[in-house]
């Protein structure tokens, strides 16, 4: 009986999770003429959906490098002002700590649309708008206290040992930081990192309020808004097919890290 | 060492580094509360407010600014009046509470309760369905010991596809032609402004976020010892006591957390009905889209008083839960 349900099972919940994003796959490889089949491979496939994406005039390309840019940037910027804070939360003695990691931890629970109201006026004002800085600065009010609660897990984990013995023979509190607890966290500051740019790029509301221009949209946005060639009708092998392109690069990079990732997004969990 | 945690707060399953298990070095269960002489704290202290100096100053700036302006903005009235000469000048006055007494009374009033019992209606459906199925699932993954990294990669494939993407492949799903009413056998209009787009939203929304739920319990579940089972079972418990006395209540502080951050993820809702649905659509039309669409058509004063409503719902939220079910979700953290 055991032996009988945990295959099924595990077959359900992956038929679950996939399936939503195989008829995706299915539906971008189909031509437009077939696009309203059902059948579980596309017959005749063609990139048809592709080359629209491509090429034409709906600036695809361009608004993938603008993701990269955001998310890319985000992540370095989030990294660098978080590694430092994450080590003193983990590592250092000093008061008030309860106090000011309950305070980074709970602006996790902000809703961007309060940030948008007036970081619009304000970035209208400083003419901001349309521009990268605008999308990556406030990604950093999600991104920023979701890296420095991992990294802070993340530190913890690490023989505080180490840091003794250096201090023992001679390092200050900073050069322990740079010489043993960096390199020893890398594994966590890389998973981290792919956290964040994940999150980062998968942004939508910031990105869809800030720019307005068509060449500095993202590709989420971009995506979204693609118009269909005969007026109303929505393009969606078009559509399906640029989402894969979209997601195929993340779903890999997170497939070929699942183990770090996991152990990253739970123990920010259950830390 | 003040472990306050039970054994949930021991490291998740299948991080690399040993769990903080057994007795504490020197020096690392401080509880920070001063008990302990400081030493050299002070010199910890000074070296701690600058490695944090960066952090609370970017997040001064994208969150205690924004505060500060909403909550200016939410008691002010921008409009366009005609001054002595006849001439048009835009003035923004002093309203007091206004903005706020406006959310309840009128046509915008109207249009603010019907978002706010959407996103409530949103939250507590989603994030029960959410609960039960990554529940279920983590259970039955518990058990399946071979195809668990199957099951992990393919957990994490909703996860990486973006909000807005899913969103437009389940609008493609949910299409009139599309395979969901094929599967069905019925002409249901999903997307339409109807009861059947808030089905839509809520199985969306479910399907990116429940296998999330399941991961962070089974990392939960991987720590229960498997001793307390067999100790169980020798007493002569069955599977649905061992379930209800045993794996529930162990499990239950990873639950919470999944649950919790959950909630407050959906009350933020925002890309699936935006993107799936559309804009200004009542039937699934919530706070944070009501903001949204206030800011974007410049009515800054209603759109900063729906923001800080929505805000104060989600500390609400956050308050009841803890105070409710006791999840210790920032002790947690501070817990070493």
């Amino acid at each position: 009986m055991k032996r009988l349900t945990s295959p099924l099972s595990l077959i359900a919940v992956v038929a679950f999770c996939l399936a939503p994003f195989y008829w995706m796959i299915v539906s971008s490889l189909r031509r437009t003429n077939d696009i309203l089949d059902k059948s579980p491979l596309p017959s005749p496939w063609s990139l048809e959906n592709y080359r629209a994406v491509f090429d034409g005039g709906n600036g695809f390309v361009r608004a993938l490098g603008n993701s990269l840019v955001v998310a890319g940037v985000t992540t370095v910027l989030t990294l660098i002002v978080g590694v430092s804070a994450a080590y003193a939360l983990a590592r250092l003695d000093f008061r008030f700590k309860r106090l000011v990691l309950a305070l980074i931890v709970s602006t996790s629970m902000f809703p961007v649309s309060l940030l948008i109201v007036p970081l619009l006026r304000l970035f209208t004002d400083i003419g901001w708008i349309n521009s990268y800085q605008a999308m990556v600065v406030p990604n950093l009010s999600f991104a920023l206290p979701l890296a420095v609660w991992n990294l802070t897990v993340f530190f913890r984990q690490l023989p505080f040992e180490l840091e003794q013995a250096a201090m023992v023979d001679g390092c200050t509190a900073g050069q322990a930081f740079r010489k043993v607890i960096l390199p020893l966290a890398a594994p966590g500051v890389f998973t981290t990192a792919i956290i964040t740019f994940v999150i980062a790029w998968n942004e939508y509301m910031i990105a869809v309020s800030m720019v307005n221009e068509q060449s500095m949209k993202t590709a989420n946005v971009i995506v979204a808004q693609f118009t269909g060639q005969h007026g109303f009708d929505q393009p969606f092998g078009t559509q399906m097919a640029a989402g894969v392109v979209v997601t195929v690069p993340l779903v890999i990079v997170v497939l070929v890290f699942q183990r770090r990732i996991v152990a990253g997004l739970t123990s920010g969990g259950l830390k | 060492m003040t472990h306050t945690s039970t054994g949930a707060g021991r490291t998740a399953a299948g991080t690399p580094a040993a769990a903080p298990a057994g007795p504490a070095p020197v020096g690392r269960g401080r509880p920070g509360r001063g008990r302990r002489p400081r030493g050299r704290a002070d010199g910890q202290g000074r070296l701690a407010a600058a490695l944090l100096s960066p952090t609370l100053a970017v997040l001064g700036v994208v969150i205690a600014f924004p505060i500060a302006v909403a909550i200016w903005d939410s008691l002010h009235t921008t409009s366009e009046e005609l001054d002595a000469d006849g001439l048009v000048v835009e003035g923004t006055r002093f309203t007091g509470l206004r903005n706020y007494a406006d959310l309840f009374r009128g046509e915008a009033g109207d249009r603010f309760l019907n978002a706010l019992w959407n996103t409530s209606f949103f939250t507590v459906t989603t994030v029960v369905l959410e609960t039960l199925l990554g529940l279920g699932m983590a259970l039955l993954m518990h058990r399946a010991f071979r195809g668990r990294a199957l099951f992990r990669a393919s957990v994490l494939v909703p996860w990486a596809i973006p909000t807005a993407i899913s969103a437009l492949l389940w609008r493609w799903i949910f299409s009139a032609d599309g395979v969901a009413n094929a599967v069905l056998g019925r002409e249901v209009l999903w997307t339409a402004d109807g009861a059947a787009a808030k089905w839509a939203v809520i199985l969306a929304d479910t399907w990116k976020t429940a296998p999330f739920v399941a991961l962070l319990v089974l990392a939960g579940l991987q720590i229960i010892p498997a001793e307390v089972y067999e100790a169980a079972r020798v007493d002569g418990a069955n599977a649905w006591q061992r379930f209800w006395s045993i794996t529930l209540p162990m499990v239950k502080p990873a639950l919470l957390v999944a649950v919790m951050f959950r909630m407050l993820d959906s009350l933020r809702m925002f890309d699936v009905p935006q993107v799936l649905i559309g804009t200004r659509k009542p039937a699934v039309e919530t706070l944070s889209q009501l903001a949204w669409d206030e800011a974007m058509n410049l009515r800054f004063g209603p759109a900063a008083a729906c923001a800080i409503a929505l805000f104060l719902y989600i500390i609400l939220a956050a308050y009841v839960f803890v105070r409710l079910l006791g999840a210790d979700i920032i002790g947690r953290g501070n817990a070493r």
